[in-house]
């Protein structure tokens, strides 16, 4: 009985819950919602937002907060194809994706200097590389959107996992960019469960003044999270860049709330220590569907920002509001 | 027990002074294997200062440290780990959102450098410490939901697993409840057999004394007294500490007209405290004792409204109380004055005018506008009252001492002219001096009328100052006694039945 | 004024932040003499800044309690959408004849829009006890989704005449939006320093359990902070409506990052307890100066984005190192701060 409430109580459990009426609502207004070129649809479009969540998910692990990530994500992105097409057009895709993630860990770097370093407040920080990085682009690199990209990240895009044809003739496919998504997401539940990197991610999270006196390296470990999420940043830039087949400096950036609201509804909280790769999966799942699929419940696209805001509200709100409860219980 | 072995720890002439005040003046103290040991002193003496110098916190101005007949001139916090010196802090320092497996292996884990972590080695680590204390808990169950003695369990556990040879207890049995004591030190013993050696560090440590070779006690910054632990008692314990005899005073007697000023009923809270009733005379001062975790503190802030009781009432003059509301309570006449003064009763960073003026603000306030001069000169003329020696009244309150701090929280209830004054801990972290001041104005306080509740473990403090004293265990009032009826040592005895 | 006269202004932060403006204005009309100085650009200016100099007042009284309000764009974006609709759509041709009356009763409406706006934040806060960095990222995209939704995502445009006077009009020769700020940053600045809510709100910033401890009403405090800041807001809203002439759920989307940058420029401690007014205002006038002379050097927006993300760092790095401060003692996070010695 308890286990029950216990589980109803947790936000996987709850976003899950939503995910499946959502889907259940859709197939009934729609009966072709529910087939397989919808649900390849989604994943495909959860590709990105699904490496930058779980990017945001260890930020947030750590007991930071980081808006950035979408401006490193277009520059590292976007320098890249420039640097591609300018110099060495003939690098293999996944030179390519190197260099954007190495791009992205650089500029991370960046943030982590600042924040482990000087230990200035996360939020207020990131809002001001945000800027930077968006600026520096957009002033010294280039505005202009790059069409041409090289043909080898054209013909990373054309490689598919699943490529079928429906009844009706139409077709469907699964990018293998979404074997990154997977391969992501596997890598970072090895670090953070199965190193004590990922350990002391955790603790720090859980309480900074007790990690530093059992000895952990804080600073250290703060500063490996900005650059991982920077990585992390410059491998979905690349991906998105590659599967769009075009390198738009103004893409991506803007998408940083969808992505913390992804991540906040997989139950990670704001202040630190708590959040599960299921979760965040499950967040972006809901928010892919929100994004996408909202037409077809009946609620017009433009009420999209809406129902993501309230879907942020509820879902941090209620396990506040839980918490405020138990702690004025609790005396 | 290896009394007469090679010592462990062996500090001579430690001396260490912070801004010119010394915070330890030539301090010296040996601990050997399998040795339990209490260093004794009240806030302020000292005892915080050599916790960091024997973990290599702090460097000490003077003196030697000698671990294993080593002299080590700079010992760096890493070096004393890796000597087997680990602290366990009040607060434990463990990792509320992780397992008790991980929160006893983590030390441990650090120390061997791997960069894997591996659960299995990590549950074998947890096994094998507690264990070594003969205790069973759940290793997954995560530590937040853990009880204050079971988190002191894993606390232990960690310092073991990383082979801890001293363990320095800060405040070990402040929050632990009679039985919870009793097994603590089976715990201790099974430690000492082992060869492990352990220092209490506590300003109240009569419940410890039982397991302990050997006594020091402090009183700023100085060695007053160290001999083994037979030759103490409760009693000789807190005049080493004070430095003079304790509850020579006792409150003026009470006058057996006065109207009744408060009164409780049936005061319930689950898991805090239970049908609790009693009542109160005004110009009486009434203590409420118990061990932490008897529901005092609770009971306090259900009278102030921080707490709401799910049954019962609190009557002022008659008038009921809305529950749960801290904001009516002080505008009925409720005043509160809170244990943690740091983190709940002062604005530290905020001027010491507008620390005593925020409790004054609508009195002061005509047409929506503050009337800044007479708040401040109102605020002013309260801290004279209270003799708060105040250089600058514009600086921040943080830059006064403790006893002071304590009168600027005082101060800003007292302005209100409250008709009920609850203390809790009223002399907690002041110095002696400061001590027998605060106690003259809470006498001072009652003789004006004013109905005085004191919370407080402290118990030369509460017959020095109450009139009847209220005994709490496990949330229930078990005794209601006259204070001038009873001494020290027999009320401790009932505190901890 | 006597040397130590000096040196006594220059030891508070603000005075220092006068000595910045004073030195950026002298740098900008220096590098761009004629017309940096001309009264064409002086005008121009005070016809710019008031729109983000009003956010940045609404960020620092949140900011003021340790809190940050991540709405103040949604909100001013939905005020001036609700004005323009109820003045093109609801009223109509109407407005022709009554033109002042209507644009009068679509500004009420704006401030109502933001009063209600401010209230769902402050309830998040302070009743449901959200952090409210999530409370107004989640209401913000509400308030901007309301915007796109009552719009379809376009501008809505054909404004009254009338609506143009708050934005673009001069009152006794003044521009009317200089005059607007100059009105609230006064009051604003008149309640936070003789008001008991003014003392409230800084003391609940320094430490808000010793606030609940000390019987301030947190709550109706809280909310009254909200609900300000989204009226503030509001009145941002109506003044870059009626200087587009036309509202859009993401104008002014830049704003927000400014209005943090002004108010951490201005001294305000983001973990709450501390701000001057006039320390908003004398940020406020050297982002102005700064932001005017780079135009007319002919630096691109973008790199001005890049210039103020530059400086909000520098800024945090200069506060955070102890031996060159700018801000005063206790300018330090909560994890920073450390009892004395024991």
């Amino acid at each position: 009985m308890t286990r029950w409430r216990e589980a109803l109580g947790r936000n996987e459990t709850l976003v899950a819950l939503v995910i499946l009426a959502f889907v259940v609502a859709a197939t009934l207004s729609d009966p072709r919602f529910f087939s397989i070129p919808t649900m390849m649809d989604l994943a495909r479009a959860s590709i990105v937002l699904g490496i930058l969540a779980v990017g945001v998910m260890v930020v947030l692990v750590s007991g930071g907060i980081d808006v950035s990530f979408t401006a490193i994500a277009a520059f590292a992105m976007y320098c890249t194809t420039l640097l591609l097409v300018t110099y060495m057009p003939d690098l293999p895709w996944y030179g390519a994706f190197a260099v954007s993630m190495a791009i992205g860990a650089t500029l991370g770097a960046i943030n982590g200097i600042l924040i482990a370093g000087f230990g200035l407040p996360t939020l207020i920080v990131t809002l001001g590389t945000l800027a930077i990085f968006r600026g520096f682009l957009l002033t010294f690199v280039g505005s202009r959107l790059i069409s041409n990209i090289p043909s080898e990240m054209r013909d990373f895009s054309r490689m598919m996992i699943v490529r079928g044809t429906n009844a009706d003739g139409s077709f469907y496919s699964l990018p293998w960019a979404f074997a990154f998504l997977v391969g992501v997401v596997i890598v970072t539940w090895v670090i953070l469960y199965k190193t004590m990197l990922g350990r002391a991610i955790f603790a720090i999270g859980g309480s900074v003044e007790s990690a530093r006196r059992v000895g952990i390296a804080v600073r250290r470990t703060q500063f490996f999270v900005y650059v991982y999420v920077g990585a992390l940043a410059g491998l979905a830039g690349i991906i998105h860049a590659s599967m769009a087949r075009v390198a738009n400096p103004f893409d991506l950036v803007g998408l940083e709330l969808s992505v913390i609201a992804a991540v906040v509804l997989g139950g990670a909280r704001l202040i630190g220590g708590y959040g599960t790769l299921t979760g965040t999966l499950l967040g972006v799942a809901l928010i892919v569907l929100v994004r996408n699929s909202l037409v077809v419940l009946g609620i017009p696209a433009t009420w999209q920002m809406v129902v993501i805001g309230v879907l942020i509200l509820i879902g941090t709100g209620l396990p506040a509001w839980q918490a405020k409860r138990a702690a004025s219980r609790a005396a | 027990m290896s009394a007469d072995g090679e010592p462990l720890v062996e500090l001579t002439g430690i001396t260490k002074t912070y801004a010119g005040i010394h915070a330890l003046s030539d301090v010296g103290l040996t601990i050997r294997p399998g040795e339990a040991v209490s260093l004794a002193g009240e806030n302020g003496s000292g005892k915080s200062t050599l916790i960091k110098v024997l973990s290599g916190v702090e460097q000490p101005d003077r003196g030697t440290i000698r671990i294993d007949g080593e002299t080590h001139p700079h010992m760096s916090p890493r070096q004393a780990a890796a000597a087997g010196i680990m602290v366990i802090f009040q607060d434990f320092s463990l990792f509320p959102n992780l397992s008790v497996a991980e929160n006893i292996a983590v030390s441990a884990e650090l120390a061997s450098g791997a960069r894997v972590y591996n659960a299995a080695r990590a549950h074998g680590t947890a096994r094998r410490a507690l264990a070594r204390v003969g205790a069973e808990l759940d290793l997954q169950a995560r530590v937040e939901t853990l009880s204050v003695a079971h988190k002191q369990l894993v606390a232990i556990c960690r310092a073991l697993a990383a082979d801890a040879r001293l363990i320095i207890m800060d405040e070990p049995t402040t929050a632990l409840t009679e039985r919870e004591v009793r097994t603590l030190l089976g715990i201790i013993r099974r430690l000492k057999a082992d060869g492990v050696a352990v220092l209490f560090v506590s300003h109240k440590l009569a419940e410890v004394l039982e397991v302990c070779e050997h006594v020091v006690v402090l009183r700023n910054g100085r060695k007053v007294a160290d001999g083994p632990a037979a030759e103490f008692d409760a009693a000789s314990l807190s005049r080493h500490m004070t430095g003079r005899d304790i509850a020579q005073t006792s409150p003026a007697p009470l006058d057996e007209a006065a109207p009744l000023l408060l009164e409780v009923e049936g005061l319930t809270k689950q898991g805090a405290f239970e049908d609790v009733s009693f009542s109160l005379r005004a110009g009486e001062v009434l203590g409420v004792s118990g061990l932490l975790g008897s529901g005092r503190t609770s009971l306090a802030k259900a009278l102030f409204g921080l707490v709401r009781p799910e049954a019962g009432l609190i009557r002022l003059r008659g008038q009921v109380i809305p529950a749960g509301d801290p904001i009516a309570a002080a505008a009925s006449g409720i005043g509160y004055v809170p244990e943690d003064r740091l983190t709940e009763g002062l604005f530290l960073t905020q001027s010491i005018l507008h620390n005593v003026a925020i409790g004054r603000t609508e009195a002061h306030t005509r047409l929506g506008v503050l009337a800044g001069h007479s708040a401040w000169a109102e605020a002013m003329d309260w801290l004279r009252r209270l003799s708060v020696k105040v250089p600058d009244p514009q600086a921040p309150v943080r830059s006064l001492s403790g006893g002071n701090q304590q009168r600027v929280v005082l101060a800003r209830w007292l302005a209100r002219t409250p008709s009920l004054l609850v203390l809790n801990g009223p002399s907690v972290g002041v110095d002696v001096g400061s001590k027998a001041e605060i106690h003259g104005i809470i006498a001072d306080l009652a003789a004006r009328g004013l109905g005085v509740i004191v919370i407080s473990d402290d118990l030369p403090e509460l017959l020095a100052t109450c009139h009847r004293i209220l005994v709490m265990v496990d949330g229930r009032v078990v005794d209601d006694i006259a204070a001038a009826a009873i001494s020290e040592a027999e009320l401790a005895h009932r505190l901890a039945s | 004024m006597t040397p130590e006269r000096i040196r006594g202004l220059l030891v508070q932060p603000e005075g220092r932040l006068a000595l910045i403006t004073l030195l950026v204005f002298l740098l900008m009309a220096w590098l761009t003499p004629d017309r940096f100085l001309s009264v064409q650009n002086l005008t121009s200016m005070a016809f710019q800044f008031p729109e983000f100099a009003i956010l940045a007042l609404a960020m620092t009284i949140v900011m003021l309690t340790g809190g940050i309000d991540l709405s103040v764009i949604g909100v001013a974006n939905l005020a001036a959408i609700v004005a323009a609709l109820l003045l093109t759509q609801i009223v109509g041709p109407g407005v022709a004849e009554h033109g002042t009356f209507w644009v009068v009763v679509a500004m009420l409406a704006a401030l109502a829009v933001g009063a209600l706006a401010g209230l769902v934040n402050g309830v998040l806060v302070a009743w449901l006890g959200l952090p409210p960095i999530l409370a107004t990222l989640g209401s913000g995209l509400v308030f901007t989704g309301f915007g796109v939704a009552l719009t379809g995502g376009s501008a809505v445009m054909g404004l009254p005449a009338e609506m143009a006077w708050i934005g673009n009009g001069r009152l006794w020769g003044i521009p009317v939006p200089l005059v607007l700020f100059a009105g609230l940053a006064l009051l604003l600045w008149f309640v936070l320093t003789h008001t008991a809510f003014g003392l409230k709100v800084r003391m609940f910033g320094a430490n808000p359990l010793a606030a609940r401890f000390a019987a301030i009403d947190i709550n109706a405090m809280l909310l009254r902070v909200y609900v300000s800041a989204g009226m503030l807001s509001a009145v941002a809203g109506l003044l870059i409506m009626s200087r587009a002439n036309s509202a859009k759920f993401d104008y002014g989307s830049s704003y927000l990052l400014l209005a943090i940058l002004i108010a951490v420029l201005g001294g305000v401690n983001p973990y709450g307890g501390y701000g001057r007014i006039i320390g908003v205002v004398l940020a406020v006038l050297s982002m102005q100066f700064l932001s005017s002379g780079l135009n007319m050097l002919g630096v691109s927006n973008f790199a001005r984005e890049l210039i103020w993300g530059s400086l909000l760092i520098l800024v945090m790095v200069i506060n955070a190192s102890p031996n060159f401060r700018i801000l005063p003692r206790g300018w330090q996070p909560p994890g920073a701060r450390q009892g004395p010695p024991g």
